[in-house]
């Protein structure tokens, strides 16, 4: 058992031809395999957001100035928020490299702030909602601002879901370990990407409109 | 009919992977039905019983015939509108259906054939069951993924149905805005709701199938042996994949501007109408091929067993799924040329489009040449598939034909374009479904279809084909569009025999249905491998296993070796030897 | 049979089903009459097409029947077919046969779509110079019609509602007529279920379009409510009518006549009824066509308040185009559609 999770990790760890691996993939294989699906899932889902960025690029291309008067963006809290919300990604590595170490509350701790920090980009993104002074309905820049960013809010909603998943299962002794923590690891790659998408859309809400 | 694919067990290895395998299995969700532990494994399972069909059951063979089932039962729905469209059309004035419940009728026509008939009867039937089957696998990689992106179908489709309550959809499958915008709020809502839960179902099922086929593969089975069905799904899934989410976001936009008063498709508020055609295009071109691909896999695997020869380039046709899958992302302007849409993107699309013939071809020109030198046996299943390359060969030359731009102008948004997209939907996807009903039904229920109904049906679906698609090229060259309830008086008689046709296809599903049903209950045992094939599904029973072999089987030559590796091209009187 | 060497069939075979197809290729008659300079570059290319696409079905077609029928299998004979799993240069081949063909048919509709008037680069903006689809529009009776006809337009004041001319898509100027403009410009405006033409230069607005033969015309093409598209099979050619997007079609009429304008966008209800006609006529017979109209609508006044249209029900909101469109007001409060066919082909 051991031995054969030592060699899964090796497959996730290294660009193995999965052909040449793919014994062990069959038979041991089925933990990887959770990962795989999600970051074959998450490919897809990054082609939504795809979708609505290249929607707003062409709205943007098409109007005299953007944004028009008066939905202009305010930056301050946005960019706190992005501090937070990239920080949030090393910190959550730091849960996963301390699972790794068989740190149950090491991981606890990591994950625990992280899901703060999660929601406090929340919180944050609902002052600035509440403080924009314009709504969803103003004009074609404030229907692509409030529903990217709470298309984006809706997905860190998820993520924070799943790392409260994790701690909670994470009560149970014995259900994450050294060598069995996939959930945890699919919890982190699920942040990650929320945290990719957030770097192109503050690109493109915010500092683009500064130009 | 084992022998061919010589077991040559190194018994107490197989054994020992065995145990590995349920040892690692421990942790995740098995489908055990009662009175099958790990320690009863080695006895003979039990099958499913029928209400095991009703329920979230994980098994992939359980999933794909809920899959198939309810996909047919959809399309019937599908037809009845359709000939209800067609009587409309007897005469040229409006007469017969209300104007507005012809377009909702249109418009849930083309919905329920293609996200509720041939994407989930293609993708998530044969997929699903026979995917994990041909590679050696014991179910897909994610059961329980599985089941659910399953169940997302018979709510849409209840959705749909429900939608006739309050008028139904009525802008057409593409729901261009603004009519879509302004024509019946509810409906259009229960449209896109419904949309965005087949599409959900699409993705997941392609995560499982992209993982399954990649990573799920049995050890002994090279990659130049997994059966090109599986290539097929491969390409599928990962066009699916990619496309899928851009008409989600294109749907989300719609609805938002429908519900919550956004303004993306308003033109008078600063919205852009073109920009969801791109978005819907971007999924729904390649939808055709998410249509198509899986059938191109099925006749890969139906013509070969049939015809009692290998497949006549078996690379070719592998890569040439994948040629599609690329260059099929690449092509869906060729929907817009009459819009707005400029001309340096009429021309690089009507390039691309036409390139798309390319790999199209080598797979007929593959498929033929199989025929060359061949022992043709006429089952109905090979009927239909020869019958498939015959009409496919007409809707990929109309095909050619429209995604040339200057010609495009003239025919575009005609009957023209439905008779073609006829010609390769019903006369591709359609026989192609049939023909894998017919040569997988055995390895589905354990029972035969009755060959003589089948022949039946064949006759009468090919005839009603050509009679009801046929002479759509000539209206709407003539000037006829689509999309109408009323035509000018000129049409009527190229309009009668589309009529006679499209009752004569009605007439045809009957046989089948009853046939399918009776076979059922009824029908002769089928044994193991009734066809003499030699893809891994035909070395278990009929129906296979719960968990598809005792001992997983030793891949020792290609899925389609025939006349090679001790077959000869002589009378070879083998006896059948059954699972140990 | 033994005595005829194979290669000597095909090459006969060959010939024979060239011959067939260049003249099912000629012959076909499935389109109608031409009656713009456009139809026979178009119909030429069709043409063409016509002749490969016969070529390739009876070649395809007729191997897989002769396959069929003489591969099938003997009685009592289970062996295998023949182990051939494929052949390099014949898949060579068939590969770069159909790769020559379409790339050869891309370069032909590249071509042909340059002769058309695909690519005309400097058309719109001498076209945005003369009659700018703005002041197209204020010149029409109703003129509201421009105004949202969709519903919400809560808090959306606009800078893009009076938006420049942008770029027009569609047929443009053809090669031979760059840099002139059209002799005559008619502005059309699809709605639901009609087509309105109004002529910029004499100030007529008519539910028909009527063209000299012979001339050069350009049509601007808008749409208040949703998208249509406008098409008139004779032309063989089309082009949307998009809202918030103008689109125009440049032609040159070669054959008088009466024929059909058809709506080929899913566009409501009675799509298929949206039709109107398109009368070719000598340019005598059009002049005069054009004074009429114009005395005769100088005598109506001009609606200028500003309605919404959305307010009105259909058979208020379409009365002021009745007359052009040869309904009368009630047949359009039924709207049977039917009557609408008859009344337009009458």
């Amino acid at each position: 058992m051991q031995g054969a999770i030592e060699t899964s990790e090796t497959i996730l760890n290294s660009s193995v031809d999965p052909a040449a691996t793919k014994e062990v993939a069959h038979h041991e294989g089925h933990p990887d395999l959770r990962v795989w699906g999600l970051l074959t899932f998450l490919a897809s889902e990054s082609l939504m957001f795809g979708g609505f960025f290249a929607s707003y690029l062409i709205y943007r291309g098409g109007a005299a100035n953007w944004p028009p008067e008066g939905t202009e963006v305010e930056l301050l809290v946005p960019a706190i928020n992005t501090f937070i919300l990239v920080s949030s990604s090393f910190v959550i590595h730091l849960g996963d490299t301390a699972i790794k170490k068989n740190n149950l509350n090491g991981m606890r701790l990591w994950y625990a702030v992280t899901a703060l920090m999660g929601a406090t980009f929340l919180g944050g993104q609902v002052y600035e909602y509440l403080t924009l002074g314009y709504g969803l309905t103003t004009n074609i820049f404030s229907n692509c601002f409030y529903l990217m960013t709470g298309f984006h809010g809706l997905h860190v909603f998820v993520g924070l879901l799943l790392i409260l998943g994790v701690l909670w299962r994470s009560r149970r002794s014995g259900h994450y370990s050294a060598t069995k923590h996939v959930g945890i690891e699919m919890a982190e790659i699920y942040w990650h990407f929320v945290d990719i998408i957030w770097i192109i859309l503050f690109t493109l809400l915010y500092i683009l409109t500064m130009f | 009919m084992t022998k061919q694919l010589v077991r040559k067990f190194s018994y107490k290895r197989l054994i020992l992977t065995d145990e590995k395998r349920f040892m690692a299995q421990a942790q995740l969700p098995l489908n055990t039905p009662p009175g099958m532990s790990g320690d009863s494994a080695k006895e003979h399972p039990k099958a499913w019983k029928w209400y095991d069909y009703f329920t979230f059951n994980i098994d992939h063979k359980v999933i794909g015939i809920q899959y198939l089932v309810t996909a047919f039962f959809f399309y019937l729905i599908g037809g009845l509108m359709a000939m209800a469209m067609r009587a409309e059309l007897l005469t040229p004035d409006s007469d017969f259906l209300d104007p507005t419940l012809y377009n909702a009728f249109l418009t849930n026509h083309g919905t329920f054939m293609i996200f509720l008939w041939i994407v989930p009867a293609a993708i998530g039937g044969f997929g699903n069951f026979l995917v994990p089957l041909m590679v050696g696998a014991r179910d897909m990689a994610f059961p329980k993924l599985n089941a659910i992106a399953f169940w997302l179908n018979p709510p849409a489709g209840a959705i749909l149905l429900a939608s006739f309550f309050f008028g139904g959809s009525q802008t057409g499958w593409t729901a261009y805005p603004p009519l879509s915008l302004i024509t019946n709020n509810i409906g259009q809502s229960m449209w896109i709701l419904s949309i965005v839960l087949v599409g959900t179902s699409s993705i997941l099922g392609s995560v499982n199938f992209v993982i399954t086929i990649l990573f799920m593969r049995v050890p002994s089975m090279q990659l130049t042996q997994v059966p090109l069905f599986c290539w097929a799904m491969l390409a599928t899934s990962v066009l699916a994949l990619f496309s899928t989410p851009v008409l989600a976001a294109g749907l989300v936009l719609l609805l938002f501007d429908i519900n919550f008063g956004t303004s993306f498709f308003k033109p008078d508020a600063g919205g852009n109408v073109i920009i969801y055609q791109h978005l819907f295009w971007f999924y729904s071109h390649p939808a055709v091929y998410l249509m198509i691909l899986p059938i191109f896999g099925i006749m890969s695997e139906i013509i070969p067993v049939h015809a009692k020869k290998p497949i006549f380039g078996y690379k070719a046709i592998a890569y040439s799924s994948l040629a599609i899958c690329f260059v099929g992302l690449f092509v869906w302007v060729h929907h817009m040329f009459t819009s707005g849409t400029p001309p340096w993107m009429r021309m690089f699309f009507t390039i691309s489009t036409l390139i798309v013939a390319v790999p199209t071809g080598v797979k007929i020109f593959g498929w033929v040449a199989t025929l060359w030198g061949g022992k043709i046996r006429y089952t109905t299943a090979m009927l239909f598939a020869i019958g498939l390359l015959s009409m496919f060969v007409i809707g990929g030359i109309s095909g050619v034909t429209l995604g040339t731009a200057p010609f495009d102008l003239h025919v575009h948004d005609t009957y023209y374009v439905v008779g073609h997209f006829h010609y390769v939907l019903f006369g591709g996807s359609v026989f192609g479904i049939y023909a894998g009903i017919y040569h997988w039904f055995p390895k589905m229920t354990g029972r035969m279809l009755n060959e003589t109904w089948g022949k039946v049906h064949f006759i009468l679906t090919f005839i009603g084909t050509h009679l009801t698609f046929l002479p759509m090229h000539e209206l709407g060259l003539q000037g006829m569009p689509r999309r109408v309830a009323m035509y000018d008086p000129q049409f009527i008689s190229l309009n009668q025999i589309c009529t006679f046709g499209s009752i004569l296809l009605g007439i045809s599903v009957i046989p089948f249905f009853f046939n399918a049903l009776w076979s059922w209950m009824y029908g002769e045992k089928a044994s193991d491998n009734p066809w003499d094939g030699l893809s891994l599904e035909w070395t278990t029973s009929s129906p296979p296993l719960i968990e598809n072999w005792e001992v997983l089987p030793v891949v020792t030559h290609g899925p389609y070796d025939y006349g090679m590796n001790g077959r000869s091209a002589t009378t070879d009187k083998a006896p059948s030897e059954s699972v140990s | 049979m033994k005595q005829i060497p194979v290669s000597l069939l095909t090459l006969v075979a060959g010939v024979v089903i060239a011959f067939f197809s260049l003249w099912v290729g000629q012959n076909h008659h499935l389109l109608p009459e031409q009656a713009s300079e456009q139809a026979p570059l178009v119909d030429g290319f069709f043409n063409v097409m016509v002749t490969i696409a016969t070529a390739l079905f009876i070649v395809v077609q007729g191997a897989i029947l002769i396959f069929a029928i003489k591969y099938r299998k003997p009685k009592d004979d289970d062996s295998d077919g023949l182990p051939i799993e494929g052949n390099f240069s014949v898949e060579i081949f068939w590969t770069a046969i159909p790769a020559l063909i379409v790339i050869g048919l891309g370069i032909y509709s590249v071509e042909v779509y340059r002769a058309m008037g695909g690519f005309d680069p400097a058309g719109y903006e001498m076209i945005a110079h003369h009659h700018g689809a703005s002041s197209a529009i204020a010149k029409m009776p109703g003129s509201a019609m421009a105004a949202p006809i969709i519903a919400d337009s809560e808090g959306t004041i606009s800078e893009t509602a009076s938006a420049p001319v942008e770029k027009k898509y569609g047929i443009g100027a053809t090669p031979e007529e760059e840099g002139k403009a059209a002799s005559l410009v008619v502005d059309v405006t699809a709605m639901q279920y009609a087509w309105i033409f109004n002529y910029p230069d004499s100030g007529v607005t008519s539910g028909e379009l009527h063209v000299p033969v012979g001339k050069d015309v350009l049509l601007n093409i808008t749409a208040v409510d949703v998208i249509h598209s406008f098409w008139v099979p004779q032309f063989r050619l089309k082009q949307d009518a998009i809202p918030g997007q103008p689109t125009q079609l440049r032609f040159v009429a070669i054959k008088e006549g009466d024929f059909p304008i058809v709506c080929t966008e899913l566009c409501g209800s009675y799509h298929g009824g949206m039709r109107a006609r398109a009368i070719v006529e000598t340019p005598e017979k059009f002049d005069s066509w054009i004074t009429e109209n114009q005395v005769a609508q100088q005598q109506e006044s001009i609606q200028t308040v500003a309605t919404n249209p959305t307010d009105l029900p259909t058979s208020e909101f379409l009365a002021p185009y009745t007359k052009e469109m040869g309904i009368d007001a009630h047949s359009l409060t039924h709207l049977h559609p039917g009557a609408i066919v008859s009344s337009m082909s009458n």
